[in-house]
């Protein structure tokens, strides 16, 4: 079980500032659900402790399980245990999914061990069934010419497989059809009831995915700051009372 | 005053000396007479004609200086058993494997495909027993991409190489491998093999390149200085399917040639595919003639350029005939301070109406300090054609490959998946399994040194 501290975070791009000090810590096992309106930066949040290079960290600190991360390349960030799930999950033609995976789950075994591929394949063809991927998916080239409700899917199908310990999902329910947003949730919930669950951070813009993905706690991020925190009820409120209602709240602090 | 005149270019034969080729005649003495006649004669023109000079259109950008013929020599014979890597790795329907020029090791066709009248021999064999064949179509494409020295030089050192014959109707199920070894310090091999597919027959073949040499003292990882020049003919007839595969795998010291002459009869398909994995500098001159009406030839070619490596690739797609049709796609992958050539060129013959060509050539730069050269072209006579060509070359994508690095994979790992996924379209295009997994070993060994 593992705990991600995100403290005081600054985060630019180019000369511009976008995450302008954010503090979030979230518990082992907990989700924490984060709305805001476009452009706040809540992509730019998860990208960053992703560590993508784009985004330059000018000032915080993240850590997972007391270790800063921020020296970290992507990829050991990975192994270490975070994983993001994209907004928009780039498409890799002549890549395939089976093969893909294969190299992440291979990466995290120890120099020398060879992977179990009759076990790498039961555990992935298990996965696909409770996400209700078609197995034949397997051989198709990651994200390549997929829907959006695929790419989603897809997403949470590698969650499942590399069995982070603290998972960033940006927007994972958008572009999803009901039947799909079910079936996602499901695969959510399917990987929090698991022994060791993993913490998570929801970017999103709708209510409803908390009713299937029930949140420990709901922020609303503005400007790059989180604004506002409460419980699953903040999100009702925000749908009834839109964004200008969090804005007018703020209006006398930053006067 | 003094008259400034400038010095013909001098004719250099380095370590291919009268002495050595007298040295080769002597041991292909067996040989008939009018092919002893030839070498001859090409040796002659070898002799006579310079190194390329800079201004050889067809040398554009290739790196002139390091194209030396000194220090090599005619390689002492070996036997299978000595080679250090004797793993053939595939499991074709026969094979043959030379080293050093010589025939060492040999897997005969099965009973029923021999017994369909399928000819797999050697080139020494086939010129004593079908030398009507052989005359027909062993060289018989000129130079026309501007190594006429180098493929003088093959024609003459020539001593053995694969010869398969398919008559008409017949299909060769399994693939034919054809393994070429060069072993020893400054060995030099010309390696051939002579493909005739004849009217509706279906074959494939595989020739492997590659080097027994131990690693040099001085760069574990490059081996000995070795220096090949080869040479493949592909005939295919009315209606054949030829598919013919080259895995160039040399030492990383090798200076390599080599030269592809393709013809496609009536209704013909033939595909080639080149992987360029070895050498420190390798020329490859591919040349394909669509001859009849509806001929297909499709020209495919993989690289993996990394350290130091300079692959130049020059083609020519030549459409004869009316409604024949090529492809052409070379893909580049190039790593640290490497370099590739690619100079393609489409010619349609003013009555091959109908014509349909298509050429391409995309570099994947994995280095901003690697080069990649492209001098695509066209020459069109005849007026109701469809000709494109294009080249591209496009940095490693920085989205994805922090897409693969987020889910835990290693960058230079990340960058292999990123290759492969680039050369997915022409590696799917490999039908056989075996084949196919032998190419993705050559590549992916290319990741680890
Ligand atoms: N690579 C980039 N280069 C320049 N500007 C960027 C880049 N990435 C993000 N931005 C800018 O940073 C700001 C925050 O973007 P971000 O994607 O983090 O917003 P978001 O909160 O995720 O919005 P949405 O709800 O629309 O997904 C925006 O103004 C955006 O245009
Ligand atoms: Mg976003």
């Amino acid at each position: 079980m593992s705990q991600l501290e995100i403290k005081d975070l600054h985060i630019s791009i180019g000369d511009k500032p976008i995450v302008k000090g954010l503090n979030l810590t979230i518990k082992p096992g907990q989700v924490h659900a984060i709305m805001g309106p476009n452009g706040t930066g809540k992509s730019t949040l998860a990208k960053a402790i992703a560590g993508h290079p784009d985004y330059a960290i000018t000032g915080g600190d993240v850590l997972l399980d007391g270790q800063s991360v921020l020296a970290m390349e992507p990829d050991e960030r990975a192994r270490a245990g975070l994983f993001l799930a994209f907004q928009y999950p780039s498409e890799i033609p002549g890549v395939s999914i089976a093969n893909f995976l294969r190299a992440a789950v291979q990466a995290r075994l120890a120099e020398g061990e060879e992977l179990d591929a009759t076990g790498y394949y039961k555990r992935l063809y298990a996965k696909m069934d409770l996400l209700k991927i078609d197995r034949k998916f397997t051989s198709r080239a990651v994200n390549d010419g997929f829907s959006g409700g695929e790419k989603k899917r897809c997403e949470i199908l590698q969650m499942a497989m590399l069995e982070p310990k603290m998972a960033l999902m940006d927007e994972t329910d958008s572009g999803l059809d009901i039947d799909a947003l079910r079936i996602v949730a499901e695969g959510v919930n399917s990987i929090r009831a698991a022994a060791n669950p993993p913490g998570i951070l929801l970017i999103t813009h709708y209510q409803r995915l908390l009713d299937y993905i029930v949140p420990d706690h709901v922020h609303v991020m503005w400007d790059g700051r989180i604004v506002k925190s409460g419980d699953k009820s903040l999100a009702l409120e925000l749908e009834a009372k839109g964004y200008d209602w969090v804005k007018q709240e703020l209006a006398p602090a930053t006067a | 005053m003094a008259q400034i005149s400038t010095p013909a270019p001098a004719s250099v034969v380095g370590s291919f000396t009268r002495e050595a080729f007298d040295a080769h005649l002597a041991r292909v003495a067996h040989l008939p007479p009018w092919w002893l006649e030839r070498q001859r004669a090409a040796y002659a023109r070898f002799a006579a004609t310079p190194m390329p000079p800079r201004t050889n259109e067809g040398w554009r950008f290739s790196n002139l200086s390091t194209l030396t013929l000194e220090g090599f020599n005619l390689p002492a014979p070996v036997r299978f058993d000595q080679l250090a890597h004797r793993e053939l790795g595939v499991t074709g329907a026969g094979h043959l494997v030379f080293a050093n020029n010589r025939l060492v090791a040999s897997q005969p066709l099965d009973a029923s495909t021999a017994d369909a009248g399928i000819i797999f021999d050697t080139l020494q064999n086939a010129l004593l027993k079908h030398g009507d064949l052989v005359k027909a179509h062993l060289l018989a494409q000129p130079s026309k991409l501007g190594s006429d020295k180098f493929a003088a030089l093959h024609e003459a050192f020539l001593e053995d190489g694969a010869f398969i014959y398919v008559p008409k109707g017949v299909t060769a199920t399994l693939p034919v491998g054809v393994f070429h070894y060069a072993s020893g310090p400054g060995a030099a091999v010309f390696p051939h093999t002579l493909v005739i597919a004849e009217e509706n027959s279906k074959v494939t073949v595989a020739d492997f390149f590659r080097s027994d040499s131990q690693p040099s003292t001085l760069n574990p990882q490059l081996g000995e200085r070795q220096f090949a020049v080869g040479g493949n003919d592909l005939y295919a007839g009315h209606g054949a399917q030829a598919t013919y595969l080259a895995m160039q795998d040399w030492s990383r010291e090798t200076l390599s040639f080599q030269f592809n002459a393709t013809v496609a009869r009536r209704d013909a398909k033939v595909l080639s595919l080149n992987l360029h994995a070895g050498a420190r500098q390798a020329r490859h001159e591919s040349f394909s003639q669509l001859s009849a009406p509806g001929a297909h030839s499709e020209m495919l070619a993989l690289t993996v350029a990394h350290g130091a490596q300079e692959f130049d690739q020059r083609t020519l797609q030549i459409h004869q005939a009316p409604n024949t049709s090529s492809n052409l796609l070379y893909k580049n992958a190039l790593l640290d301070q490497a370099k590739t050539i690619f100079s393609g060129l489409i010619v349609v013959d003013p009555d091959a109406q109908k014509t349909d060509a298509y050429q391409s050539n995309r570099n994947l730069m994995l280095s901003d300090e690697a080069e990649a050269n492209s001098l695509p072209g066209l020459e069109i006579q005849a007026n109701d054609v469809r000709c494109t060509h294009g080249a591209t070359s496009a940095r490693i994508d920085r989205e994805q490959e922090f897409y693969l690095e987020s889910r835990g994979i290693r960058a230079a790992q990340a960058q292999e998946l990123l290759v492969f996924g680039f050369f997915e379209e022409v590696l799917g295009r490999i039908e056989h399994q075996e084949l196919h997994d032998r190419l993705t070993e050559i590549i992916r060994e290319k990741f680890k040194t």
